[in-house]
């Protein structure tokens, strides 16, 4: 195969990372709104937690574009 | 077209070599006393009128303040406020140079863009919560690697505290430099398409009025991630501090 495909086809594949970003982001937002309609007294405590956790979440998938623009630029 | 990824480049202003080490003044270099130069002017510009009823400005100098400090007493205690200077320099340094890149017409440069710049942050950070560790707390401070649980756990839990508590700077650097990256990097993709679309003629430079909607949608984005990062990237030190300064309890 062509050099060059092949750089596109893996910077493509790389950004697969970001399904898993995605799933889990959703995943923290949903369930810190599900708790905060339960009990929206605790939920303003609980905002910086949700943040690290999205924070945290987004770095994983940051890798696979990281890693997508290294293989495409360089 | 023109690479996305050009608009990162590092081009020298004013060529300076001191023997093999190249150490010119770079268009990043211009930019950082930019971003430094327009924090400490607004917070001292806003911040010296001293009015018992606030003006605009100095409650923006004032809101900043309060937001800092009450992040860094929720993460890390009141213990934590010592150093509330190095935290909220940190903060407005991340949050300046993020938000100056956004800015359109003037073609800024966001210094956080490149993993040499947030790494020296993140790795300044680790340096200082190891020695504040040390300091406050001794050789006792290499509990941290060993929580709560069970001797047999500990056999597991300590080599992944360990690989975790390395990889901080790494993954604290690599998620502001690669937010940035890819959000410029974005914005560079979807505005060349809309110029591109609107340059087509007829029917499709009607058309894209859409995509330009769009983007200016996602520009506002932009800006969210930008506070966004700058308040991750502060309130991860803060939690990083608490860990040196408390050990195990948490606040």
């Amino acid at each position: 195969m062509d050099v060059e495909a092949a750089r596109y086809l893996g910077a493509g594949l790389a950004t697969i990372a970001l399904i898993g970003a995605g799933v889990g982001i959703g995943i923290i937002f949903g369930n810190y709104l599900a708790g905060a309609l339960r009990n929206p007294g605790a939920a303003q405590g609980q905002f910086t937690n949700l943040l690290v956790g999205f924070a945290l979440c987004e770095f994983t998938g940051l890798l696979g574009v990281v890693m997508a623009f290294i293989i495409l630029f360089t | 077209m023109a690479s996305p990824m050009e608009q990162f480049e590092v081009r020298p202003i004013v060529p300076l070599h001191i023997g093999n080490l190249d150490i010119s003044f770079t268009n990043v270099s211009l930019w950082m006393c930019i971003v430094v130069g327009a924090a400490a002017l607004l917070l001292t510009a806003s911040a010296s009128s001293r009015q018992l009823v606030p003006t605009r400005m100095q409650s923006i100098a004032e809101m900043s303040y309060v937001f800092v400090a009450d992040m860094i007493r929720s993460a890390a205690g009141t213990a934590g406020l010592k150093f509330f200077p190095f935290v909220f320099t940190l903060f407005m340094f991340v949050l300046f140079s993020n938000v100056i890149g956004l800015f359109p017409l003037i073609h800024p440069f966001t210094v956080t863009s490149h993993i040499v710049v947030t790494f020296s942050l993140a790795i300044f950070v680790f340096l200082m919560v190891i020695v504040v560790g040390l300091a406050r707390h001794g050789l006792r401070f290499f509990s941290i690697f060993a929580p709560n649980v069970p001797l047999f756990m500990l056999i597991v839990l300590i080599p992944i505290e360990i690989v975790s508590f390395l990889s901080r700077p790494i993954s604290l650097s690599v998620r502001l430099f690669a937010n940035m990256m890819a959000g410029h990097t974005m914005l560079y993709v979807f505005g060349t398409f809309v110029i591109g679309l609107a340059t087509a003629g007829g029917a499709l430079s009607a058309l894209s009025i859409a995509p330009l909607i769009a983007i200016t949608g996602v520009a506002a984005l932009e800006f969210l991630i930008a506070f966004l990062q700058a308040y991750v990237f502060a309130i991860l030190t803060c939690i990083y501090l608490n860990d040196a300064l408390n050990l195990h309890e948490h606040h």
